[in-house]
């Protein structure tokens, strides 16, 4: 997404922050009270990303517990927190990981009734509590996907090192036929070159990022292009030999390649992002307990699968893996094994990462 | 009457002006021509041609969200064209045609929001709603939601400022005195406006209206900051939908929507060309013999 923009949007949400209707604001953290499959009001007013929900699933809720589910879409989670903050009503969201964060400080989602939530235990114990949810009180994972590189092994070989160095290596990168792709996102590339100097992706030391954007500066002359649009398609079609990029892209454009089996998807053993979307209920729900039933009903383990099923993300649901395609298994496979790391908010230290990318590309 | 046209050998220069013209053109169309080729390829993927099927179409028309998208996006361009065409209107008007207090500042506070960024002027709408709501719920107790209404209002909002400055250019250009004769011709305001003013100035109604029907059609920020439940328009949903990776489904309603601002362009462009032969021929019967 265009860095700018989000920076503006970013800013103007900030804004809002502080003008926004400040009497409600510090009060106490509201916990939610539902029965097992309450239905505390028959319209769902369910709010998320575009194209990330099976349409299916949504009929067979409202056919199994009489709700009519109400979905709007939103394209930044700086807009949807935006809405939220001024009062518009919906009952259950999709947050990615740094805005529940940002939410939860805000006080701006309920506590959970984990006793309304059966299904709960279906949910991978890795999922359960991440940094920007201490004790999953708030959240419960949707759908998760993690960065990588796509590896072409007809121009890389089947014998490689699963490390950063496949692109930012020069010593390795030469040898690459059309050379490598890199994504044009601030965090994700300067965090892919502080991890492979064996920092963390959130590190906020200006020492080492300044080797972060030497070390991308130096490997230059074999990256053709900084790209987070295309790159899983030239990887598909040839052009590039490794491209670093988002899982989902990655699966899709492998999967639809003339020779899916002359790709892999690989984590860099030195670590590599991951994020998380996830369910949660604002404050300002009309229906917090339909919401509560609508979570469990995702943590169904079929249910869960056929979600995964539909989008091809991974899924947060352990109990559903039996149910998933085994493409989509194999796929993410090696997540639990892997070194991740969610990208965490940095408040004013973000704009030197976009600083340190810009003077990378030079 | 165009005689001469193209009998005249061209000359170097004009050759050059020709081959720019035509790049420009290319620059332009090329990036369409190719989304609307690759909108009838059977692949999952945008680049990759395979062979040619409609299958991306029955998907949008399969998918309801989209058509409901869509359904929403063609609902509030609707509202928002005609009003801030004829609320744009009024203003080009009273900021040409009449003097008083306060006009100068009001001249100025028009191209506001033609000047601010998109998410400046969202956040405003945003909080102004937000509040404005909270004083009727506290007056009348009666709390209005978000939804196609504020984001028509929202859209009128900006829409105004364009219509009015494309109306303006072309009230600009019409001579005062024509209306001055129809006033000594025993023509209430009213009669001059109707029968000679506006006329005169449809082409600029019309063009403000199309401007303002694109720009409802295409907005992003502001609709995204004003939208409530089950308002989702087609730019946000399809702006939603990149964050996946493109793919062939919105090729296919680009070019769906593509089509359709394409026929009304064809009708607007019909609708002045009858009104100007209306014109020709008034002025063909007022012709002394």
């Amino acid at each position: 997404m265009n860095g700018m923009r989000r920076a503006a949007i970013a800013l103007m949400a900030l804004m809002l922050v502080l003008t926004a209707c400040g009497d409600d604001s510090g009060g106490e953290v509201q916990a939610a009270d539902c029965n097992v499959g309450e239905i505390d009001r028959t319209t769902l007013n369910f709010y998320n990303w575009s194209d990330y929900m099976d349409p299916d699933l949504i009929e067979a809720f409202e056919t199994e517990y009489g709700v009519d589910v109400v979905e709007s879409f939103y394209e930044s989670n700086e807009a949807m927190l935006s809405q939220l903050q001024s009062g518009v009503v919906y009952d259950l969201v999709v947050p990615s990981d740094y805005m529940i964060k940002i939410m939860i400080d805000e006080n701006l989602l309920f506590q959970l009734d984990k006793d309304a939530l059966v299904n709960y235990g279906n949910l991978a114990e890795d999922f359960r509590t991440q940094p920007y949810d201490p004790n999953g009180d708030f959240s419960v994972a949707y759908q998760y996907g993690t960065t990588g590189l796509g590896v072409n092994l007809e121009a890389v070989g089947e014998d490689f090192v699963e490390s950063w160095a496949l692109i930012f290596d020069p010593e390795i990168t030469q040898h690459f036929a059309g050379g490598v792709s890199v994504l044009d996102d601030p965090r994700e590339t300067m965090g892919a070159a502080l991890e492979y100097l064996g920092y963390s992706l959130n590190d906020t030391d200006m020492s080492h990022l300044e080797e972060a954007t030497q070390l991308i500066q130096d490997a230059k002359a074999h990256i053709a292009t900084f790209d987070s649009d295309q790159y899983s398609e030239n990887l598909a079609l040839g052009e590039v030999a490794v491209a670093h990029g988002y899982s989902g892209n990655m699966i899709v454009d492998i999967g639809s390649a003339d020779n899916p089996e002359n790709f892999v998807y690989i984590l860099p053993e030195e670590g590599a992002t991951l994020w998380i979307d996830n369910m949660a209920i604002p404050t300002t729900s009309a229906a917090p307990c339909t919401a509560h039933a609508f979570i469990d009903f995702l943590l169904d383990a079929e249910n869960g699968a056929q979600l995964t099923n539909w989008n091809y993300y991974g899924s947060p649901n352990e109990a559903a893996t039996p149910f998933i395609e085994q493409e989509v298994v194999d796929f993410y496979a090696d997540t639990a094994d892997a070194n991740l790391e969610v990208i965490e908010d940095q408040g004013d230290y973000e704009i030197n990462y976009t600083d340190g990318l810009a003077r990378a590309k030079g | 009457m165009s005689i001469s046209a193209g009998v005249r050998p061209k000359s170097p220069t004009e050759r050059m002006l020709a081959g720019n013209a035509w790049l420009v053109y290319a620059f332009f169309y090329a990036p369409i021509l190719v989304l609307i080729v690759f909108s009838f390829n059977e692949n999952n993927n945008v680049g990759i041609w395979t062979e040619p099927s409609l299958r991306w179409y029955r998907d949008v028309l399969a998918n309801d969200a989209v058509m409901s998208a869509i359904r929403v996006s063609l609902i509030v361009a609707a509202i928002s064209t005609v009003v801030s065409t004829i609320l744009g209107t009024m203003t080009a008007l009273s900021l040409e045609r009449f003097r008083y207090r306060g006009r100068r500042a009001f001249d100025g506070l028009v191209y506001l929001p033609i000047i601010i960024p998109d998410v400046t002027m969202a956040v405003m709408l945003l909080l102004f709603f937000a509040q404005s709501f909270q004083w009727l719920d506290a007056a009348l107790g009666w709390r209005p939601s978000f939804g196609i209404a504020t984001i028509s209002l929202s859209h009128i909002a900006f829409n105004i400022s364009f219509v009015a400055v494309v109306v303006r250019a072309r009230l600009g250009q019409l001579d005062a005195r024509l209306e001055e004769a129809a006033a000594d011709l025993y023509a209430t305001r009213w009669q001059a406006f109707r029968r000679v003013t506006f006329p005169l100035i449809a082409p600029g109604v019309v063009g403000g209206a199309l401007l303002a029907l694109t720009l409802s059609l295409d907005d992003v920020v502001v609709t995204s900051f004003v939208a409530g439940p089950g308002s989702t328009t087609l730019p946000v949903y399809v702006f939603g939908l990149v964050r996946r990776g493109v793919t062939p489904l919105i090729n296919a309603v680009s070019t769906l929507m593509l089509v359709a601002s394409m026929v009304l362009i064809a009708i607007s462009l019909g609708f002045q060309r009858t009104s100007r032969s209306r014109v020709a021929i008034r002025e063909q019967e007022l012709e002394p013999n």
